[in-house]
C-alpha cells in the first residue's frame, strides 16, 4: 500500500467532538475514522455512517433457527422414529406441535444470537489474535480521536480543527 | 445540552470523576495486588471446591447409591441445588438485558457483575443434572444425535429435554452478550497495561477492539437486539425448569401457576445473591462511588415486588391445597400437613427466610442500608433454597400409599457436592474480580455527564 500522510485530532470531550465533527464536515473534509472510548449518541450520522443492517441478520438467522426446529422436531419425532409417549399424537407434527415450542422458540434465539454476533465480530474485524489498530493507547481511556488524510492541506485542517477544541494534533504516515 | 437529567434524581456516580478516574478507579484492583483477606476467601473456597469434588468423584465412582435417595425420593438435594443455582443465575440477565430495554441506568454499575454471577451460577446448575446422570461420560446423549442403537432420537415431548436446550442456550447467549461487552473494557487494560505479559493477555482477551465509530454502532445495535433476545430467553428458562415439575402428574407439582411463579422467585433469589456479592465487592475493590446505597435501594425494590409475588403464589397454592379437598393435597409442601409434620422446620424455614424476613425492606432506613441489604440478602438465599428442597422433598415425602412414606436423610456427599459447589462458585467470582473490569466503565462514561454527582451540582447551581 502506498504511505500517505494522515493527520491525528484528539478531543476530550465527547459534546466537543461530535461538534467537531460536524464543523469538519461542513467544511467539506472526509473524515476517515473517529475512535472512541465509549459510544458517542449521533456521531454516526454526524460522520455519515449507513445505518448498520446487524438487526436484519439477526432477524433471518433467526427465521433459519426456527426452520431448523421444526425440521428436527418433524424429522426426529414423526418421520424417522415415531414413538407413543403419553399418548402424544406422533403421527401429525402439527398436532404434537405444542409440545415443540420451547424448542423451537430456543433454537430461534440460540441462532439469532450467536450468528449475528459472529457476523459482528467478522464485520467489525474483531477477534481472538487479531492485533488492535487503534493509533493511541489513550482512544480506550478518555481521548478521542479524529482521523483526516491529508491532501496538501495541512495548514488549513490544523487550523480548523484547533478551531473546533482539539487537544493535540499529530501528522503521521499511514503505512 | 445533550446530558441532561432531572435534578431530582439522585446521582449514580459519587465525588468528582473524570473519565479517566473511571478509567483508574476500575483498572485499579486488575493492576494492583491482592490482599490477605482476598487469599483468604479464596483459599477457603477452593479448599469447599477440591471437597466438593472429591464428593462428586466418590459419587461417579460408586454410584448415586451414595446420596440420601430413595425408590420414592428420587429427586432431592441435587435437583434442589440445581433449581436454586439457575434461579440465581436470573438477575443478572434481568439487569443487563431488561433493565436495558427499560433504559434504567442505573443497571450500568452492576450488569457487569451481575452477569459474571450468571455465567458461574449456570456452571454450578449445569453440574447437578449431569451427575445425576450416574453415568456422566454418557452425557452427550441428550443432544439430537442418533446413536449406537440405531435411530433412536431424543424426546422433544420431554421438559428434561427442553431444559438442556433452554440452559445451554442461556448459557451460551449470556456469555457471549457479556463478553460483547467486556471487549471495550479489555481493550482500555490492554493499553494501559505495562508489563508484556499482562499486555499480551489483554490483547487476545479484547479481540483486537479499537474503537471505531462503526464498531460502537454496531456494538450498541448488538447489545439492543442481545437483549431483546435475552429477555424472553430469561423468562423462558425458569419457565422450563419449573415445567420440570409442573409437567409431572403429581400433587403439589402438578400446578398451573409454577411458570411465572418459579419466574418471580428465580429474580428474587438472583437479586438477593447480586446483593450479597456486590455488598462485598464494593468494599473490596473502592468501589463505593460506582456501587452506591440508590443501587442497594432499587435492587431492593425489585426484591420486595418479586418476593411480593413469590408471597402471593404460595398463598394461591395453600388455598387451592386445601380448597380441592384432596386428602393428597394434604401434605404438599404448603399445607398444613407440611407445616405441622416431620418437616415443619423445613416449612417455616421457608416462610421466615423467604416471606417474612423480606417485608423489612419496606422500611426506607433499611432498604438503603448496606448491612442491612447484606444481612436480608443472605436470608432470602436461604429461604430460596428452602423453598426447591420444600417443593421435591417434601412432596415426594408423602405419596399416594402409605407404604411409599420415606424420610430424605441427606448424606455427607449429598451436603459435600453442595458446598463444593459453593465453593467452586466463588473460586471463580473471586479470580473474575481480580482480572475483570468488574464494571462496564465504556457505559458508565456514557452517564458520568448526565448522572455523575459533581456535574448535576454544577447544573443545578447554574440554573438557580
Amino acid at each position: 500500500m502506498s504511505s500517505s500522510k494522515v493527520i491525528h485530532a484528539f478531543y476530550n470531550d465527547d459534546e466537543v467532538v461530535l461538534d467537531a465533527v460536524k464543523k469538519v464536515k461542513a467544511a467539506n473534509h472526509h473524515i476517515e475514522e473517529v475512535f472512541c472510548p465509549f459510544p458517542v449518541h449521533g456521531l454516526d450520522k454526524a460522520m455519515g455512517l449507513a445505518p448498520t443492517r446487524i438487526a436484519i441478520t439477526s432477524f433471518m438467522y433467526g427465521i433459519t433457527g426456527l426452520g431448523i426446529a421444526i425440521w428436527l422436531t418433524y424429522y426426529t419425532m414423526i418421520a424417522d422414529w415415531p414413538q407413543d409417549i403419553g399418548g402424544k399424537p406422533s403421527f401429525s407434527w402439527a398436532e404434537n406441535m405444542p409440545a415443540f415450542v420451547p424448542i423451537m422458540f430456543e433454537l430461534t434465539v440460540f441462532f439469532a444470537a450467536h450468528l449475528m454476533v459472529i457476523t459482528f465480530y467478522m464485520r467489525s474485524r474483531i477477534w481472538p489474535f487479531k492485533k488492535a489498530e487503534n493509533p493511541d493507547p489513550r482512544t480506550t481511556d478518555d481521548h478521542f480521536l479524529m482521523e483526516i488524510e491529508l491532501h496538501d492541506n495541512e495548514e488549513e485542517l490544523t487550523a480548523l480543527l484547533n478551531e473546533t477544541g482539539a487537544v493535540e494534533i499529530n501528522v503521521v504516515d499511514k503505512h | 445540552m445533550s446530558h441532561y437529567e432531572a435534578p431530582i434524581r439522585e446521582p449514580l456516580i459519587l465525588g468528582h470523576k473524570s473519565y479517566h478516574d473511571i478509567t483508574e478507579d476500575i483498572a485499579k484492583p486488575i493492576e494492583g495486588k491482592a490482599n490477605k483477606n482476598w487469599y483468604i476467601a479464596f483459599y477457603i473456597s477452593l479448599s469447599a471446591m477440591l471437597w466438593g469434588f472429591g464428593c462428586i468423584f466418590y459419587t461417579v465412582g460408586t454410584g448415586i447409591g451414595v446420596w440420601g435417595l430413595s425408590k420414592n425420593i428420587g429427586w432431592a438435594w441435587d435437583i434442589t441445588n440445581f433449581v436454586w443455582w439457575v434461579g440465581i443465575g436470573h438477575a443478572g440477565t434481568l439487569i443487563s438485558a431488561v433493565l436495558l430495554l427499560f433504559r434504567q441506568k442505573w443497571r450500568m454499575a452492576i450488569n457487569r457483575s451481575a452477569e459474571a454471577m450468571t455465567i458461574f451460577a449456570v456452571f454450578q446448575a449445569g453440574l447437578f443434572p449431569i451427575i445425576h446422570m450416574g453415568r456422566p461420560w454418557n452425557a452427550y446423549w441428550v443432544l439430537p444425535i442418533p446413536n449406537q442403537f440405531g435411530s433412536l432420537w431424543v424426546n422433544f415431548n420431554s421438559p428434561l429435554l427442553w431444559d438442556v436446550f433452554a440452559i445451554s442456550t442461556y448459557l451460551s447467549v449470556s456469555l457471549v452478550f457479556w463478553w460483547t461487552g467486556l471487549l471495550p473494557d479489555f481493550a482500555m487494560i490492554r493499553d494501559r497495561a505495562v508489563k508484556p505479559f499482562q499486555k499480551k493477555i489483554y490483547s487476545l482477551l479484547s479481540f483486537g477492539w479499537s474503537g471505531r465509530a462503526k464498531d460502537w454502532q454496531r456494538f450498541e445495535e448488538v447489545s439492543l437486539v442481545l437483549a431483546g433476545l435475552a429477555t424472553p430467553l430469561v423468562l423462558s428458562v425458569h419457565t422450563i425448569v419449573s415445567m420440570d415439575f409442573a409437567t409431572s402428574i403429581n400433587p403439589g407439582w402438578h400446578s398451573t401457576i409454577f411458570p411465572p411463579y418459579f419466574v418471580a422467585g428465580a429474580i428474587f433469589s438472583g437479586f438477593a445473591m447480586v446483593q450479597t456479592l456486590l455488598g462485598i465487592m464494593r468494599k473490596v475493590t473502592n468501589l463505593e462511588a460506582y456501587i452506591t446505597r440508590l443501587h442497594v435501594e432499587y435492587m431492593n425494590i425489585v426484591i420486595i415486588l418479586t418476593g411480593g409475588i413469590v408471597a402471593v403464589a404460595y398463598a394461591t397454592e395453600f388455598f387451592i391445597a386445601w380448597y380441592t379437598g384432596s386428602q393428597y393435597e394434604d401434605y404438599t409442601y404448603l399445607s398444613i400437613g407440611s407445616a405441622t409434620g416431620p418437616y415443619a422446620w423445613a416449612f417455616w424455614s421457608l416462610i421466615i427466610f423467604n416471606i417474612l424476613t423480606p417485608q423489612l425492606l419496606w422500611i426506607k432506613k433499611i432498604r438503603r442500608s448496606f448491612i442491612w441489604s447484606f444481612l436480608i440478602s443472605i436470608a432470602i438465599n436461604i429461604g430460596m433454597w428452602f423453598e426447591r428442597f420444600d417443593i421435591i422433598a417434601i412432596v415426594l415425602s408423602k405419596g399416594h400409599l402409605p407404604s411409599t412414606w420415606w424420610r430424605f436423610e441427606p448424606t455427607f456427599v449429598d451436603v459435600g457436592i453442595f458446598i463444593g459447589t459453593i465453593g467452586f462458585f466463588f473460586v471463580l467470582f473471586l479470580l473474575y474480580a481480580r482480572t475483570f473490569p468488574v464494571i462496564a466503565q465504556a457505559e458508565v462514561k456514557t452517564i458520568l455527564k448526565s448522572s455523575g454527582e459533581s456535574y448535576k451540582k454544577l447544573r443545578d447551581d447554574n440554573h438557580e
